[in-house]
């Protein structure tokens, strides 16, 4: 059952670190992340290719490829059980029973040679201990809820069978058969029309509202992210630079790169702005390769208002003040920039 | 905002249509034939953008490959200037295919991994013999630059880069013939949303300095918002609307446009707008089987009885503004959609 006070927070992420073995020496992929996430709450993890959030979501289910990979550090606090010193057998129970996951492409996510009834089953069958039958009925149900038509002539069909979207509610039923705590989903809709994705976002926030599962939502949509969260941590090369509520981090971007990243994209009602046709505000440059990110701010580069500070010191998260109400006093908006340094500092987290 | 006037029309496609045979005929039963394209016609002005939009099975990608001649005309014309290239063979289509470029979507598979960038952009010179082996390389180095590329880049291979490079390599190479018209499948879906906007600019300076005419497929309304000149929404292998940018963003008339637009989620409109969404449910119809009415009827909110019965035709209910919609009507002198986007 999901938890009932929302105060505590479900998952407390504390100093993450991930890194990968390779030729080159070891790849710092994460670099001290720390999140939380309220039961019933969706909070997006924003960011670019390569900035850690598969990683981060991979993580917490200790699916990351070990080797090349490891966990080097940090805590996975759910429900204040460690999951990075739980036993495999103790993960089983967790993974697709308590933290389920859904991905991008579902086509490659769904077992091909089974069909899709007997996939939902599967978990049911292993961590709710359901018979066959019992199994098949809960499956039909579960189909009915995401949305698909005729479920009961539905469920004994293989996903070659299926359009993407239904693929991707078939995903979600298996995801949430077991009425999980948390549903994490890695860029669910990336893959779909628009049009399907609206009916996804609305299936996500309507079982959200039914089963009160917390949604940690990977996108790099931040229209999705404006409609589907409650909070936003906007990741950049392997670290959280910016979090806070939705509002606080859309409305009043307060990192170089978010305030980068929110302003360069085209949005709808361009054409009645002006008939004059602007260039889009770039961020300049690429994201450093893991091997050029040296010491200091990795955002430094592409920064328009980089100090001498920021080569040679990380900054640690500064809280952020804000016209907007935060939702806790535990959770103020932060930005990980040593232009909110001055001139009274205060440090939410050391940096790592 | 100007008119498409006759003399300025470079790309002219005229009732095209795409259809494959799909298996073999049965028992007594015809094989069945996918129209994935099914009686396209636009014009294109020289030097400005049209966009055609439209999500899965909808034909814009294949009216674009039908355009480029990489996917087979079953009917209808296709007119690049003064040419015909649906009727061109041989040597003929040959040479006229350095008139016409195309940059892809995935930035990762249209690169042959094993040719070295500065090669793959000196192709093209080389395939269609422009110029002496000096004068092509000053073309690739050229080239490099005007898509921000470094000269010491051209000795790396596809995988060195990142997909953002690798696009610009893509357009480098797409530019090399000096092509009047450059198709762009998606240009920028596969990239990161920072490197977007460097793509769409570097997309936007080069038509103005080189006088481009591009052909722009895309799902991203947001995107194709901002670059386009004109707009055709497909459907199901046929356009259902075709305006000019400000008229049909201004005021989308046809249903399925309006949903289109109500689906894109906004970093302004959040929650509220998405509260105010127009559903639409369940996936489109089929190709093989397209019914014989309006193809959006059995998922429009707003299909009524006869929507169902005849396929209505394109027509303009505003200057250059068609709709293939019965139930749009004009009243006081201005198109009146039947369904109405909500204010974000």
């Amino acid at each position: 059952m999901p938890a009932t006070s929302s105060n505590q927070p479900l998952l407390r992420v504390q100093d993450l670190h991930v890194e990968f073995r390779t030729r080159r020496g070891q790849a710092q992929v994460l670099n001290g992340v720390d999140f939380e996430i309220r039961g019933g709450e969706t909070l997006c993890v924003v960011g670019e290719s390569g900035c850690g959030k598969s990683m981060t979501a991979l993580a917490l289910l200790r699916l990351i490829p070990s080797p090349p990979g490891r966990i080097s550090g940090g805590r996975v606090l759910f429900q204040e059980e460690d999951l990075l010193k739980a036993g495999e057998a103790r993960m089983r129970e967790v993974r697709g029973n308590r933290i389920s996951m859904i991905f991008q492409e579902p086509m490659t996510s769904l077992n091909p040679v089974f069909t899709v009834g007997d996939q939902i089953a599967e978990s049911l069958q292993l961590h709710a201990g359901m018979n066959v039958q019992a199994a098949r009925t809960r499956a039909i149900e579960m189909l009915r809820q995401v949305g698909i038509p005729a479920p009961e002539r539905r469920v004994d069909e293989y996903p070659h069978q299926l359009s993407g979207g239904m693929r991707q509610r078939v995903m979600i039923a298996m995801a949430l058969a077991c009425r999980p705590d948390i549903l994490i989903a890695d860029e669910p809709t990336t893959a779909l029309d628009v049009t399907v994705q609206a009916q996804i976002f609305d299936l996500l926030r309507e079982l959200q509202r039914e089963k009160g599962t917390a949604i940690l939502l990977i996108t790099h949509d931040m229209g999705a992210v404006a409609e589907m969260a409650d909070r936003v941590m906007v990741m950049y090369a392997g670290r959280v630079i910016e979090q806070g509520t939705t509002a606080q981090v859309l409305g009043e971007p307060s990192h170089p790169y978010t305030r980068g990243l929110i302003e360069c994209l085209p949005e709808l009602g361009s054409s009645t702005a002006s008939d004059e046709r602007e260039a889009l505000p770039e961020i300049a440059g690429m994201v450093p390769s893991i091997w050029e990110l040296g010491s200091g701010c990795a955002f430094r580069e592409r920064c328009p208002h980089a100090m001498e500070r920021c080569a040679t010191e990380v900054p640690p998260m500064f809280e952020v003040p804000s016209a907007v109400v935060p939702l806790h006093a535990a959770m103020p908006h932060g930005a990980a920039c040593w232009l909110h340094a001055a001139p009274q500092p205060h440090k939410l987290k050391e940096a790592a | 905002m100007s008119f498409m006037a006759d003399t300025d029309t470079l790309l002219s496609v005229n009732d095209l249509k795409v259809h494959f045979p799909r298996g073999k005929a049965g028992w007594g039963r015809p094989a069945e034939v996918v129209k994935a394209v099914d009686g396209v016609s636009f014009q294109v002005r020289r030097g400005s953008t049209l966009a055609v939009v439209g999500e899965s099975g909808s034909g814009k990608t294949t009216t674009a490959l039908a355009v480029m001649r990489l996917a087979p005309i079953t009917g209808g014309h296709v007119q690049l200037g003064d040419t015909q290239l649906g009727t061109l063979e041989g040597e003929a289509l040959r040479q006229a295919r350095s008139r016409m470029q195309i940059i892809f979507q995935d930035p990762f598979s249209s690169l042959n991994p094993r040719e070295r960038a500065g090669a793959a952009v000196r192709a093209p010179l080389e395939l269609m013999k422009i110029g002496t082996p000096a004068e092509r390389t000053q073309r690739v180095a050229e080239l490099f630059e005007a898509v921000g590329l470094r000269p010491e880049q051209q000795q790396l291979f596809p995988h060195q880069f990142s997909g953002g490079q690798r696009q610009r390599i893509n357009i480098a190479r797409a530019l090399a013939t000096n092509p009047e018209l450059v198709v762009c499948d998606e240009p920028v879906s596969a990239l990161d949303i920072a490197i977007r906007a460097q793509i769409l600019n570097l997309l936007a300076r080069l038509q103005r300095e080189l006088g481009l005419t591009y052909l722009f497929i895309s799902h991203d309304m947001a995107v194709v918002e901002h670059i386009c000149d004109d707009i055709a929404v497909m459907y199901l292998g046929q356009i259902v609307e075709r305006a000019p940018r400000r008229s049909f963003f201004a005021r989308p008339l046809h249903p399925y446009s309006v949903a289109l637009m109500s689906a894109v989620p906004t970093v302004s409109g959040g929650r509220r707008r998405a509260a105010q969404r127009i559903k639409l449910t369940g996936d489109p119809p089929s190709p093989i089987d397209p019914p014989a009415g309006c193809r959006f009827a059995g998922r429009c909110p707003v299909a009524e009885p006869a929507c169902k019965a005849e396929l209505p035709p394109l027509r303009e209910v505003a200057p250059d503004h068609w709709v293939r919609c019965r139930r749009v009507e004009i009243v006081q002198g201005r198109p009146q959609p039947p369904l109405h986007l909500q204010p974000a």
